[in-house]
């Protein structure tokens, strides 16, 4: 080690720190280290003439390292290793001894907090002799953003991102973009058309010179680090060409294949040729495989004969896009939780309990009864609708979060459906309100008093029929009463869960997810879209369940970031991360398997660190057998000279 | 450090604290001005997870009579995604070796201290600080 020569500079705080700390004495015994060639105190370090002490020191000393015992490094090691750094010492030869929140200000007997502080300013002298002068590490970013989920969440996403000024990969795993608000009917609290708002948003993405959009499409492999990932995308064939095809429609109506229809949830049919609803994007028609009679060999071949565009190909085969893109937002929306895991509900049992997307279809204009309310079974109009909330919500057995927006939307479903059966009566079974949102308590309220809803206090044991009737059995919790109330329609309000390729992507894209599957925020009041992965955001419901407005306001969020990162040409990355030192390193592999970033690799028998992926944790370094691989300033020599220091005297 | 019978022993522990939690956390006792006993010395460290067992070992032969990890809760609180179960495990091993070469176990200690949770800094050490001058000193230096 070349000789250091370190600078000691005592801060008074005021009387923070020199009313419990005895400071001269701090700064008389820190002299007595050899490597110490100057040690002074001062009121305020931190004010203008204190940093000026401290860079005339260095001037006049030639000083290789200071030490400014004071406030916790979060409130001035900027401050102070800026000030070093005007003076030209390496931003990292400047460490801070904590001697005020950790010492001043939780001890009163000035002997003992006196001592303390001299081992603090002693462990940190052994420190900063050690340290090596570092420079940030410097890479660029490629300028492209690709977003994954083609839903409201991801579209904003994308629009916002090409808006200002960059391009955008849209993959979406459907035929269409659109996503679950594409199937809503009216949205609470204005009961804006969902279509009506949605539609023109979907082909601004499809017409905007800077979005490539893919649907049929998933993400299969990702590498690489903030800035510089590279992406694998596997993109199903459609077999119908996406430019021939202006969807006339006549190969649907000579397919001869019927099965059930997604979009509509059961509720209609399509053929095997389909389109998923005529607004969607991009505007072609779709083969699907698994319906078709036979693509390969040909066994129907109806559709090629009608088509006059010749845009039908069976030949379509599936292909693996490369892209490579500097930011990555997620947003792979929701799923409802599957009805059939309360079968005490009788969901699959009587064909008159649907789900609340199914009930969104039958209340939209273009869905499969064209706006008219009709139950399944026998295509009456039903008088009197019970609507069930918080199914598997709220609930130990099942989900134990609230899904947020079921309160909201049965309400909603509540006054749609007075305003299409306006003699009919609805009844909502609820446990709580939960209407906090602009204009949402006022919504519910209009609800329960205009519109005459019965709101029923009380979870529903039971769902059964008697004598062909749908009975929905409960407790009144506010009255205690126990109630049977006949129904002709039974609408489940279910809980929310990620959409279920969430978990295979978090995987890819090494992110964690919480407990259900939703992925997680870096901090939920500070961080709320970013991945723990620099350069990865989150939005919208793959997030946690939210609204639409709120899923809006989150893309936008994440295609803030997101254009804050490509903004950059460079990006600097902190350089205490892991290094390797090779003629230790036996390439056992620990440390590859310990790595929670991915960042090292053994490569021909040595373990090899990614500059970039490393956030300098230190767990390679804790776990390596060898101690072949050490952290950056904090490495073993460092903390083993900071615990004798710490305990010799 | 001078042990009599007649003078009570003080002993000495060693804190490793992480940057993101356990050592904020130590931060808002001071800002809180939660008095607590000055037998602790903190070292920061980046995370939990860069704790070395050998470390600690390394404290006691050098007089430590108690070591303190201090980390982010489990599951989801640590910084770098599972630096803190890497703690735990080791932790499990250590206390299981310290038995067996006769420290008693109870010297080391793993605690998962948020940044927001200065009270239980000050009652960690409070409480450890106790417990060590019943366990007496260590004396293996």
């Amino acid at each position: 080690m070349p000789k250091e020569r370190v600078g000691v500079f005592v801060c008074h705080c005021g009387r923070n720190i020199a009313g419990t700390v005895d400071v001269k004495k701090v700064a008389e015994e820190a002299s007595k280290h050899p490597a110490v060639v100057f040690a002074t105190d001062y009121k305020y370090m931190c004010s203008d003439p204190g940093q000026k002490l401290i860079k005339d020191a260095i001037r006049e000393y030639k000083l290789t390292a200071v030490v400014v015992a004071a406030c916790t490094p979060s409130m001035h090691e900027e401050t102070f290793r800026k000030a070093c750094s005007e003076v030209g010492l390496n931003w990292y030869k400047c460490e801070i001894a904590n001697i005020r929140e950790q010492c001043s200000w939780v001890h009163s007997e000035i002997d003992k907090a006196t001592e303390k502080a001299i081992r603090i300013v002693n462990s940190t002298i052994e420190k900063v002799i050690r340290n090596e002068p570092l420079t940030p590490i410097t890479v660029g970013i490629k300028k492209k953003c690709l977003v994954i989920g083609g839903g409201i969440a991801g579209i904003q996403a994308a629009l916002d991102v090409a808006d200002a000024g960059f391009e955008v990969i849209l993959v979406e795993k459907s035929p269409t973009i659109g996503g679950r608000m594409a199937q809503l009917s009216e949205t609470f609290p204005t009961l804006d058309c969902a279509q009506c708002i949605l539609t023109p948003k979907m082909v601004a993405v499809a017409r905007h010179p800077r979005i490539k959009l893919y649907t049929l499409s998933e993400v299969i492999d990702v590498e690489g680090f903030v800035g510089n990932f590279r992406v694998k995308i596997r993109k199903k064939p459609r077999y119908v060409d996406i430019d021939k095809c202006n969807i006339c429609g006549e190969c649907e109506k000579v397919c001869p294949v019927i099965v059930p229809n997604e979009f509509d949830r059961g509720l209609s049919y399509r053929k095997a040729i389909y389109i998923p609803f005529p607004q969607a994007v991009p505007a072609a028609y779709t083969i699907d495989p698994e319906a078709c009679l036979g693509l390969n060999p040909v066994i129907c071949g109806e559709c090629i004969e009608v088509c006059d565009q010749q845009a039908i190909n069976y030949d379509d085969k599936e292909e693996i896009i490369e892209e490579e893109v500097g930011a990555i937002i997620v947003a792979t929306g929701y799923n409802l939780y599957p009805k059939e895991k309360i079968p005490e509900y009788g969901y699959g049992k009587y064909e008159d309990v649907i789900d609340s997307l199914q009930f969104e279809r039958l209340l939209s204009s273009t869905g499969p009864t064209r706006g008219t309310i009709v139950r399944p079974s026998d295509g009456k109009v039903p008088k009197r609708v019970a609507f069930i909330q918080c199914v598997g919500s709220r609930d130990v057995n099942h989900l134990e979060y609230c899904s947020k927006i079921c309160c909201m939307y049965s309400a909603k479903h509540a006054m749609m459906y007075k305003h299409l059966v306006p003699d009919g009566q609805a009844y909502i079974f609820y446990i709580d309100i939960r209407a906090a949102g602009k204009g949402y308590e006022e919504f519910i309220k209009r609800v329960q008093e205009e519109y005459g809803v019965i709101y029923i206090r009380g979870r529903v044991s039971k769902i059964y029929k008697e004598n062909g009737q749908l009975i929905v059995q409960a407790v009144d919790t506010l009255t205690g009463e126990q109630l049977e109330v006949p129904v002709d329609l039974v609408v489940l309000a279910m809980g929310i869960v990620p959409s279920p390729d969430a978990k295979r992507l978090a995987e890819i894209l090494k992110i964690p997810v919480d407990k259900w599957g939703f992925y997680q925020e870096v901090h939920p009041k500070l961080r709320p879209v970013e991945s723990v992965v620099s350069g990865i955001f989150v939005c919208g419901a793959a997030q946690g369940p939210k609204d639409i407005s709120e899923t809006v306001a989150q893309a936008s969020a994440a295609a803030s970031k997101a254009i804050a990162l490509l903004s950059k040409d460079m990006i600097y990355h902190e350089p205490i991360i892991a290094r390797v030192n090779t003629d230790l390193c036996s390439g056992c592999g620990v440390c590859e398997s310990i790595c929670p970033y991915g960042a090292i690799k053994v490569i021909n028998k040595v373990a090899e660190v990614n500059e970039v992926l490393c956030e300098g944790c230190g767990a390679c370094a804790a776990a390596c057998p060898v101690g072949a691989i050490q952290l950056r300033n904090f490495r073993d020599d460092q903390i083993i000279s900071m615990i004798q220091a710490v305990l010799t005297r | 450090m001078k042990v009599s019978n007649h003078e009570e022993f003080e002993p000495r522990i060693v804190a490793f604290l992480c940057r993101w939690c356990a050592y904020a956390g130590a931060d808002l006792a001071g800002v809180s001005r939660l008095e607590y006993p000055p037998n602790v010395i903190p070292i920061l460290v980046p995370c939990s997870g860069r704790v070395d067992p050998q470390y600690i070992l390394l404290a006691f032969k050098n007089g430590a009579d108690g070591v303190l990890i201090g980390g982010c809760h489990t599951p989801n609180d640590c910084h770098y995604v599972s630096g803190n179960y890497k703690a735990l495990k080791r932790y499990a091993l250590l206390k299981k070796y310290l038995e067996q070469i006769g420290i008693n176990p109870a010297r080391v200690r793993l605690e998962w201290i948020s940044a927001t949770e200065g009270q239980k800094f000050a009652r960690v050490i409070r409480e450890f600080t106790e417990e060590l001058k019943k366990l007496g000193p260590l004396r293996l230096r």
